[in-house]
């Protein structure tokens, strides 16, 4: 193959540039933004309840922050808190639950789905169950079949057993069964009830029903009663929605005004059912009325309340009130209570703005409240070995739920009711605690003087006392006391909470209370309060079983005070941290602490006590990071310390701005993201400073930006990742030229160039196996335009540093199957096209390039044609490569891109050149494998560029006559 | 497919009163056409009546088993001997309510030695290689309405160790008291048996309390007559050791089929009673009897 000669063609950039120039527009918000309107609903009482605010990721990275709104973690956060995201996937099961559930409730109606979760997590035994039904095959017993199938009378046996625990009736009971296997049985039952139904045993279904809530009955392991409670109802829910289901699927009803029908409507009027679903809802409730037993009519009657919606709409609320007064007849008060709750549940749920039943229900409840004390449940305790106070926190969920479905909606008037009744009933603290945590906290709030009152005088039944502050706290938390009462509300209450001498007892009320000071009182407060607990926490170690309080307490005080001038000041705050003495408990309260910081804290700061302060605590967070830390969590370590060395800001003092970021390298030298930030913000530093002066540096500003240079240069070495380094290498030294360090700025680019060498052909992204080409092509390119600013080293030979990346270039392990190395040369192509320019289209502002330095000198042009040559041979071969490869695709590809440049920057007026762009055209076009309308496209560039009636216009015309379009076809 | 035959009533529940016209359809379905010598339809209503083995003596009981009372017969022929095409039949027939004689149609009711029921009866006669098809629907009659309506009939009422009857040692039955009402004791059928009670006090612990229906069926026969009571069915209202002082409400509604408004006749009586059952945690047991009187009206 010839030796093809480059000629450039020589350009006046200025020009050009000028004749370039597009039109501009000013804009006002970001174009790629998208419009989004962000909308973050509090979901009310159940967010806080659990305490701890949500910690959403915060735009730590300024690119998020420029799309705010649109981040997805925050999003996904906001949508839900976790709790009510998990009980909502438990219950997608039930997810067809009734619609109308909502119907006249609002947010502030903590859903019985969310309850539930806490009820079962609260409510657990270690002690040994029985279930007693005839309904479940045993699992045990299907082993036994595998095992003793050797014989033939065995088996014979064995099936005659099966037929035995077939036959309905034969109720059996299965003895010291777990917590979790009498959950498992439970929903063996659920699921036997489903099939039963689908099989259209529906006498089976109503017997499995009925089964179930006769379990009910039983109080023996009374601390798993609440847990058993929810258990069974979501149970009986599912057959009455079966039961509810049916009916309607099998009622058809003729519209008016039409002849054929269809299937009722979802919110149908009893009027459009018709006689044969009423007919087959009332053998319903006749079946049921004359169910033996109080406690499984009761249950099952009131599971398919919806059905009365089949009948009469004003049936539910003389159903409800002969059911609320059905319940009194119940003997044991917590059997009773929980079935009030059961009819308060399914009420609202059915007929939400029927409230008939629900004061009788509660006068009730208050009315049967001597039970509590009676012999009866005293022996059961003692059989049991419960204590009063555990006994009667189990009657919390229930009462709570009747309460919340009083309240709800209700005028401060019934909560003085109420708490009227309450008085006049020995002031039980069980009822206090209910009523706190069920009416609106404004109105608790209001009264919250009259409440600690209340609660000091009130009876010691055995009910928690502390139980009591916390729910008082809570309150107060959600709503503001009156002004003047609240110094005297938090004196009262922390003089009792202060005595409490169980330590979890102190801490839970601590971790309620905490909020409240946070929020009403000034940092003295806040200091007395986490000295106490502190003071508290010391003795025999306490703190290490409380950590989670503890870390809400953190949380809680973050959350209220933002100024971290002043939270750093209170003397307590930092001992307090010291608390946390579990390695990773320390980290997430440190991860809390800054994530808030980072959040909150608006501006940039200089204030030693919080750089120190932080410092500290970042570093403890960098010292967790050890080679089995997740990714995930280096990142978000990284992401922090990151968030924390970018609002330190010493203003003018550059000086001291480097020498923090001296101390902040020497401290996080293990996280890649932080150097990298690091190295980043003393290349900003450097620039600033350049701002300053404005370009003049005096020896002084010249010393402290080559100090930056020295420190970017000896930082990045110790990254770990190699793209990394790449390019914080090219950063660093535009950064340097842009300062004038010549030599610097050299160093820069010549370990960059030498750095190209190492990167590994493929890099794990995510998990995921990627090719480095893509991104080194483009590293490439902008390296060679930021090479065509330098100037040469008058020590080294001319164009020193594009020969030594040619040299890497060459070793560069290319894909033999991708176009990237001829788009690579095809670029150095240009960037000598552009060198060979008499003036450069672009220069470092003070820093003389090669055009100034060279002026032209043939001899340097000689030297970039010879260069020229090489390169273009290189092209030339890859295209072969690509050729023999069969990638006639890619090789049309390479061929126009270089094709373009030529057209672009080459001098074709030259012959030989002319020749070699025809010849790329055709190269381009040989295997009908170009991309046809970029060719179209180019052939139109060259028509245009033939327009020009200057000499070169006519050698474009001539090119363009000769440039032959193949069709496809 | 063998050919189904099938009775269907218009009316959904069933229920007809005397005077109404039982209006229906024959339904008979095949794929191929069917050959047959006549289809019949009977309507019939009936008493049963049966001694119990308890009265007379169970050799009694299975002979001497009484003849049973027509209320009711009619027979139609609805289909002449021919063939009916494949496919749906539906043969529409309507037959009047009237009671035969000077009979008079009692309310439907299915006890243990008096049953009254009333049934629709079709047959299929078919040529002798083809067994004969039979459906029987059973259809409920009510009365029609009364003039005269049942007046509400409060019942006070107190149980005590001393209020009992037949209990020899008093002295063993532990102290309690209850006192209540029922709201009637002449009751409608239609709405259920309501009314209250309140445990004031007891020395033992309750177990339960419980409503017992009972059916009073006497029959007369040659020899007198027997009277039996059998129990329909026991509700439970009060679970476990209940508060005291605090009214519990008495509620049952009554089985369908199973009641009937009282009923008096020359050969035979239906009565009800509602029995209030105390039971101790020691499985000791108090009764309080209650003669009730139902009506439809």
């Amino acid at each position: 193959m010839a030796t093809y000669e480059w000629t450039p063609r020589i350009k006046h950039a200025a020009i050009e540039k000028e004749a370039k120039t597009l039109p501009k527009e000013e804009v006002t918000s970001h174009p790629l933004k998208g419009i989004v309107v962000t909308e973050v609903k509090k979901t009310g009482k159940s967010q806080v309840q659990d305490g701890r605010p949500r910690t959403s990721s915060h735009p730590l990275d300024p690119l998020t922050s420029a799309m705010d709104g649109a981040d997805p973690l925050s999003m996904f956060a906001s949508q839900a808190d976790p709790l009510s995201r998990m009980s909502t996937q438990t219950t997608t099961k039930e997810k067809s639950m009734p619609k109308d559930e909502n119907n006249g409730l609002d947010e502030t109606f903590e859903p019985w789905s969310v309850k539930k979760l806490s009820i079962l997590t609260k409510h657990t035994t270690s002690e040994k169950l029985t279930i007693t039904t005839s309904f479940l095959s045993a699992h045990e017993k299907d082993r036994v079949v595998i095992k003793a199938q050797s014989t033939v009378t065995d088996k014979v046996k064995n099936r005659l057993e099966q037929l035995d625990d077939f036959e309905e009736g034969s109720v059996q009971e299965m003895l010291d069964l777990s917590q979790q296997e009498y959950v498992n049985r439970i929903d063996e039952l659920n699921q036997a009830l489903i099939d039963a139904w689908d099989q259209d045993q529906r006498v089976k279904a109503l017997k499995i029903a009925i089964q179930c809530s006769k379990l009910l009955s039983d109080t023996n392991v009374i601390q798993f009663y609440p847990s058993k409670f929810v258990l069974i109802t979501d149970i009986l829910d599912t057959f009455g929605k079966l039961v509810f289901e049916r009916i309607r699927s099998k009622s058809n009803y003729i519209p008016v005004g039409s002849s054929m029908p269809i299937q009722l409507p979802e919110n149908f009027t009893p009027e459009q059912v018709p006689d044969s679903a009423k007919e087959t809802c009332r053998n319903w409730f006749f079946k049921i009325a004359s169910i033996r037993e109080l406690i499984p009519r009761f249950y099952v009657e009131t599971a398919i309340l919806k059905c009365y919606s089949f009948l009469d709409t004003s049936e539910y609320s003389a159903a409800l009130c002969r059911l609320a007064d059905m319940t009194r007849g119940m003997g044991d008060p917590l059997v009773g209570i929980y079935a009030r709750c059961y009819l308060s549940r399914v009420g609202i749920a059915v007929a939400p703005n029927i409230r008939d039943h629900l004061m009788p229900c509660f006068n009730d409840f208050l009315a049967c409240y001597s039970q509590l004390q009676s012999d009866h449940v005293q022996n059961t305790l003692a059989m049991q070995k419960v204590e009063m106070p555990r006994y009667l926190t189990l009657y919390c969920p229930a009462l709570d739920w009747i309460l919340q479905c009083i309240a709800h909606r209700a005028s401060e008037n019934t909560l003085q009711t109420i708490l009227e009744k309450c008085k006049k009933l020995f002031n039980s603290a069980l009822l206090l605690n209910s009523i706190m945590s069920a009416f609106k906290p404004e109105y608790i709030a209001f009264r919250a003087v009259q409440f600690t009152e209340q609660i000091r005088e009130c009876e010691e039944t055995g009910f928690p006392k502390h139980m009591l502050y916390c729910s008082l706290g809570g309150c107060l938390v959600l709503a503001s006391p009156p002004e003047d009462q609240r110094l005297a509300v938090l004196n009262e209450v922390w003089k009792v909470v202060m005595k409490l001498k169980n330590p979890l007892d102190y801490i839970t009320c601590a971790e309620v209370w905490i909020e409240y000071v946070a929020k009403h009182f000034s940092k003295r407060e806040v200091n007395t309060i986490l000295n106490d607990v502190i003071k508290h926490m010391t003795p025999d170690r306490a703190f290490e079983d409380y950590y989670p309080q503890l870390q809400s307490i953190v949380t809680k005080v973050l959350s209220h005070i933002h100024d971290f001038t002043l939270l750093f000041s209170l003397d307590k705050f930092l001992p307090f941290i010291d608390l946390f003495q579990k390695e990773i408990v320390k980290v997430e309260v440190c991860k809390s602490i800054m994530e808030a910081f980072v959040k909150y804290q608006a501006e940039a700061t200089s204030d030693p006590v919080i750089i120190n302060a932080l410092m500290f605590i970042c570093k403890t967070m960098h010292d967790s990071v050890n080679a089995l830390t997740l990714d995930d969590e280096v990142r978000a370590i990284g992401g922090l310390i990151c968030g924390f060395v970018r609002k330190i800001s010493f203003g003018r003092d550059f000086e001291q701005q480097l020498s923090f970021y001296v101390e902040a390298r020497a401290n996080f030298s293990n996280l890649d993201a932080v150097l990298v930030e690091l190295v980043e913000c003393v290349n900003t530093l450097a620039v600033e400073t350049r701002d300053v002066v404005k370009g003049k540096h005096s020896r002084k500003t010249a010393s402290f930006v080559r100090a930056c240079a020295a420190y970017c240069f000896i930082t990045i070495p110790s990254l770990q990742s190699v793209l990394a380094r790449l390019k914080l290498y090219l950063v660093s030294g535009q950064v340097a030229l842009l300062n004038q360090c010549l030599s610097q700025g050299d160093a820069f680019l010549k370990a960059a160039i030498s750095l190209i060498a190492e990167v590994p052909k493929t890099l794990d992204v995510d998990g995921k196996v990627r090719s480095t080409e893509p991104l080194m092509t483009s590293y490439i390119c902008s390296l060679l335009s930021t090479l065509l600013a330098v100037p040469d080293n008058p020590d080294q030979g001319v164009l020193y540093l594009l020969r030594g990346l040619l040299n890497v270039l060459s070793d560069f392990p290319w894909d033999v199957n991708s176009s990237a190395k001829a788009v690579v040369y095809v670029n150095v192509l240009s960037l000598l096209c552009a060198v060979s320019q008499e003036d450069y289209v672009y220069h470092i502002d003070r820093v003389d390039a090669n055009d100034s330095m060279y002026g032209s000198d043939p001899k340097f042009l000689g030297e970039v044609t010879k260069i020229s040559a090489t390169v273009l041979e290189e092209v030339f071969s890859h295209l072969k490569v690509l050729g023999e490869g069969q990638n006639f695709k890619k090789q049309a590809e390479a061929a126009i891109e270089v094709f373009n440049v030529m057209v672009a920057h080459g001098d074709l007026s030259k012959h030989q050149m002319f020749t070699l762009a025809l010849n790329l055209w055709g190269l381009a076009q040989k295997h009908g494998q170009g991309d046809t309308k970029q060719m179209v496209r180019t052939l139109d560039y060259v028509k245009r560029k033939a327009i020009s009636k200057d000499k070169e216009g006519k050698v474009f015309a001539d090119l363009a006559s000769k440039m032959h379009l193949q069709s496809r076809t | 497919m063998a050919t189904l035959l099938d009775v269907r009533l218009k009316k959904v529940n069933k229920i007809y009163r005397e005077g109404d016209v039982v209006a229906g359809l024959v339904v008979i379905q095949s794929k191929d056409s069917v050959q047959h010598q006549g289809i019949t339809l009977t309507v019939e209503g009936n008493v049963g009546l049966q001694l119990s083995a308890k009265s007379v003596g169970l050799f009694e009981a299975f002979y001497n088993s009484l003849k049973p009372i027509q209320l009711l017969h009619y027979n139609l022929d609805i289909a002449k001997p021919g063939k009916l095409p494949s496919g749906k039949t539906e043969i529409p027939f309507e037959v009047p309510l009237k009671p035969k004689g000077n009979k008079t149609l009692y309310e439907t009711y299915h006890g243990v030695f008096v049953n009254i029921q009333y049934t629709i009866k079709v047959d299929m006669k078919r040529s002798l290689l083809n067994k004969d098809l039979q459906k029987q629907l059973e259809f409920i009659v009510e009365y029609k309405e009364q003039e005269e309506k049942a007046k509400a009939k409060v019942v006070q009422f107190t149980i005590s160790p001393e209020t009992l009857q037949n209990v020899k040692e008093k002295v063993n039955v532990p102290r309690f008291k209850v006192k209540g009402k029922l709201d009637t004791a002449v009751c409608l059928i239609t709405k259920p048996f309501t009314g209250e009670l309140t445990v004031e006090s007891s020395e033992a612990p309750l177990k339960s309390i419980e409503l017992q229906l009972v059916r009073v069926e006497t029959c007369g026969c040659a020899e007198g007559y027997a009277k039996d009571a059998t129990e329909i069915q026991n509700i439970q209202i009060a679970e476990g050791d209940v508060c005291r002082g605090i009214s519990i409400p008495i509620y049952m509604v009554f089985p369908r089929l199973f009641t009937c408004p009282t009923l008096a006749t020359n050969n035979f009586k239906v009565e009800f009673e509602v029995n209030i059952v105390i039971v101790f945690q020691d499985d000791r047991l108090v009764t309080e009897n209650f003669p009730i009187q139902l009506t439809r009206f």
